[in-house]
């Protein structure tokens, strides 16, 4: 009887998300023509990009900046063990992730290079990286971090620099990341780069940075 | 019924099935690889709305560094059940 009546809750519940996203009003400003009209000035053909590295760059400093921080969180948490030495693992896995690790930095320069003008970019980038780095540890082939050397730090906080480096130069100039139209495709590749490179860093120590309590204990 | 209606009806259908999967299921692992199906889906229903951005993110990410996350997390905890 309970069982039935919390059927009967969720499939209302259900019912009734779905009439509300059926019957969700249109948007009342339709920034598609906006975004569309500016596309030129913006520094790359992609309008994704376009809106997430010129348009609403300031979202994408903050996102970085969230990231890092919630490395920063785990690290705190996580204490000051040393690294660990790699597992042993199959020969077979070994040659694959040996295989396959370089072929992931190709895929991730290209989609570095690849977001000025279709689907792409540096989040997408830095995860396929990070995914590289947590496959060679898997593979007993990379360290665990324990807790990241000076070089590793400054690595990892780079991306973050640059953009926020770029963004007061910008700041002194005039407004805040408004991008003058005709640098802006070469500031958007400085920034996307950098931001790659870290988030492949700091997405493979969020993994890596922990890696260090399963082979330890 | 065209083809491509029917294909998303079937992806719509597998993705509630792999959810259902992944929440009822009575084993870590199987709900662990059920989960990164579901991510994988995910990936096919954000290209299928035309969002190839979101997809691949959510192939790296969602399936690809979550579901590595969370296998390791399993192998962690079996090898410390083996300790005690």
């Amino acid at each position: 009887m309970k069982r039935l009546a919390i059927i009967a809750a969720v499939l209302a519940f259900a019912a009734a998300t779905g009439a509300a996203m059926l019957d969700l009003a249109p948007a009342a400003i339709d920034l598609r023509t906006p975004a569309a009209a500016h596309l030129a000035q913006s520094g790359v053909s992609h309008p994704v990009t376009a809106v997430l590295l010129n348009y609403r760059a300031y979202d994408t400093l903050l996102e970085i900046a969230v990231l890092l921080l919630a490395l920063l969180a785990i690290l705190a948490v996580a204490g000051t063990p040393a690294a660990a030495p790699p597992q042993a693992s199959d020969p077979v896995v070994q040659t694959l992730a040996r295989l396959v690790a370089p072929l992931a930095v190709v895929v991730a320069v290209y989609l570095l290079w690849a977001g000025a003008f279709r689907p792409g970019g540096a989040f997408q980038a830095g995860a396929v990286l990070a995914a590289a780095a947590v496959l060679l540890h898997l593979a007993g082939l990379l360290r665990g971090w324990g807790f990241p050397p000076l070089r590793l730090r400054l690595g990892l906080a780079a991306g973050f620099a640059v953009f926020l480096t770029v963004a007061a130069v910008l700041a002194m100039r005039g407004a805040l990341l408004e991008y003058p139209p005709d640098t802006a495709g070469m500031l958007i590749l400085l920034i996307e780069s950098g931001l790659t490179f870290s988030l492949g860093l700091i997405l493979a120590g969020l993994f890596l940075c922990l890696a260090h309590e399963d082979e330890t204990s | 019924m065209t083809l491509a209606l029917a294909f998303d009806v079937v992806l719509a259908g597998a993705l509630l099935w792999s959810a259902w999967g992944t929440l009822a299921a009575e084993r870590l692992d199987r709900a662990i690889v059920l989960f990164i199906a579901f991510g994988l889906l995910m990936t096919l229903i954000w290209a299928r709305l035309s969002a190839p951005d979101i997809g691949i993110a959510e192939a790296a990410i969602g399936a690809g560094l979550t579901g590595a996350l969370l296998l390791d997390a399993l192998g962690t905890l079996r090898r410390r059940g083996k300790q005690r």
